[in-house]
């Protein structure tokens, strides 16, 4: 494996690299089915579980850790040479939190209902593992462009995995979509089932993607 | 420099922290404006929300709202005296710190949508602590001075699940109806310890939040100190009160 990645580092710098190669390419789809955070890692449950009772905040979950993903592994990537190993984890946490709380003061000023429903989630971005483990794993050790596609892909995994949670959980158990009353709407007299707005709701919503996830690419956990 | 020493590593937090810190400061002062804007539309919000159902409703009805029905908004001081100071230079939680003579203490009139003309609600902004944080909100007093209209309660760092549970309908809605005064005495509604008791016949008591009792001892305890400070103004409102009826 070591040396395959040789290789490759080697070719690269003879011919360059177009930017959407098949392994750029796979820098993206790969996180958003075979190696997806969420289902197939297991990360990130916590604000999964927390945050996906309605599509709303869970979207905007998902673009705000799009975009502190994209921006912290393209800053970590480009100083990546002059990081002092000694204290990486701690300037990759302040690359980090910067972006989180510039973040929060953006949804402060422009989304302040979604801001105050996401609360601490927001700030808790910060210690997603998520987002560290593609800083520390991925972009201390490659390039700026590869770095952000695969920040692109596994935040985009997180947000989809986050979305399809909200969505169900929102119409199953509040009857609605955005809030928008969609049962009513086609005439349909619906009861909300309480259980999906609490987080066992969203515990079962995220097995049951596993579950419907493994079963269609065959995936299997290595004992 | 190498890279490995202690020199360059403290250089290197130096310079990161600058450059975090300044554009840390960039932005929290860029967006103040509408940071402040959308706070004090939340306060707006608030207030009307403890006297009726604002969930689906634009930003502009809400404003619309806000200034066909709040009629009239003003700071009282402790002893009920009106003070020459506007509400939005009062900020309650400022306040909260403060020996409760000193305190100043904004009111707000809502109008009596049946009643045009007349005053149908008082709403009262109060501070606490919780467990773990603030927690503040806004009762709104029918125009009797004694009857809970409704209440908006929020917090900052309550637990979910449990303490944070103050900022649902749901357990809002406990306290409407409820009484803060026995006769002519306050007597400040409470929150009880234990969940899914029945406390309809009991005008001071109020269903507890299992696994929050710190919760709402602060709850409680805000109710009481924010009732006890506006007490004087209260009584010469429900004089006034008087007056009116036997013209």
């Amino acid at each position: 494996m070591a040396e395959n990645t040789a290789t490759v580092e080697e070719v690269k710098e003879i011919v360059s690299e177009p930017l959407f190669s098949k392994k750029n390419r796979k820098l993206i789809t790969d996180p958003l089915d075979g190696d997806n955070p969420i289902t197939v890692q297991v990360l990130g449950i916590c604000s999964a579980l927390a945050i996906t009772a309605q599509m709303k905040p869970a979207l905007v979950m998902g673009v705000a850790v799009v975009f502190v993903m994209c921006c912290s592994s393209l800053v970590t990537s480009l100083i990546r040479n002059t990081i002092p190993s000694s204290i990486r984890i701690v300037v990759q946490l302040a690359v980090i939190a910067t972006f989180v709380i510039v973040v929060n003061e953006l949804l402060l000023a422009f989304v302040y209902d979604v801001a105050k429903d996401l609360g601490a989630f927001i700030g808790l971005i910060i210690t997603n593992c998520i987002v560290m483990g593609r800083l520390e794993a991925f972009a201390t050790n490659n390039k700026p462009w590869p770095s952000f596609l695969d920040a692109l892909g596994n935040a985009f995994g997180y947000a989809i995995i986050l979305v399809i949670v909200a969505f169900f959980r929102e119409l199953l158990g509040a009857g609605s979509l955005f809030g928008f009353k969609v049962f009513e709407a086609v005439g349909l007299d619906y009861q909300g089932n309480g259980l999906m707005l609490l987080p066992a709701g969203a515990a079962i919503v995220v097995g049951l993607l596993i579950w419907a996830q493994r079963s269609w690419n065959g995936y299997v956990e290595e004992a | 420099m190498a890279k490995k020493s202690n020199s360059y590593v403290l250089i290197y937090t130096i310079i990161l922290t600058v450059v975090c810190g300044s554009l840390l400061g960039i932005a929290s002062q860029a967006l103040k404006p509408f940071k402040e804007a959308n706070e004090a539309f939340d306060t707006k919000k608030n207030i009307l929300g403890t006297t009726m159902d604002l969930t689906g409703k634009s930003a502009k009805e809400v404003n619309e709202l806000y200034s066909k029905l709040v009629v009239a908004s003003y700071v009282v001081d402790a002893s009920g005296k009106k003070l020459e100071i506007t509400v939005d230079k009062v900020s309650v939680s400022d306040e909260y710190p403060k020996p409760i003579a000193e305190r100043k203490l904004p009111v707000y009139e809502i109008a009596d949508p049946a009643k045009p003309g007349e005053v149908g609600y008082y709403v009262f902004p109060m501070w606490g602590f919780g467990l773990w944080d603030s927690i503040w909100g806004y009762v709104a007093l029918k125009s009797d001075l004694k009857t809970i209209e409704g209440t908006i309660f929020l917090h900052k760092g309550e637990t979910p699940g449990l303490g944070a549970r103050i900022t649902e309908k749901e357990i809002q809605s406990r306290f409407k109806g409820k009484s803060i005064m026995e006769g002519s005495d306050l007597t400040v509604v409470q929150m009880q310890k234990g969940e899914g008791n029945d406390y309809s016949g009991k005008p001071h008591k109020v269903d507890g939040m299992s696994g929050a009792t710190i919760t709402a001892v602060g709850l409680n305890k805000m109710l009481v100190q924010y009732f006890e400070a506006y007490k004087s103004y209260m009584a010469s409102k429900s004089g006034g009160e008087v007056s009116l009826v036997t013209q």
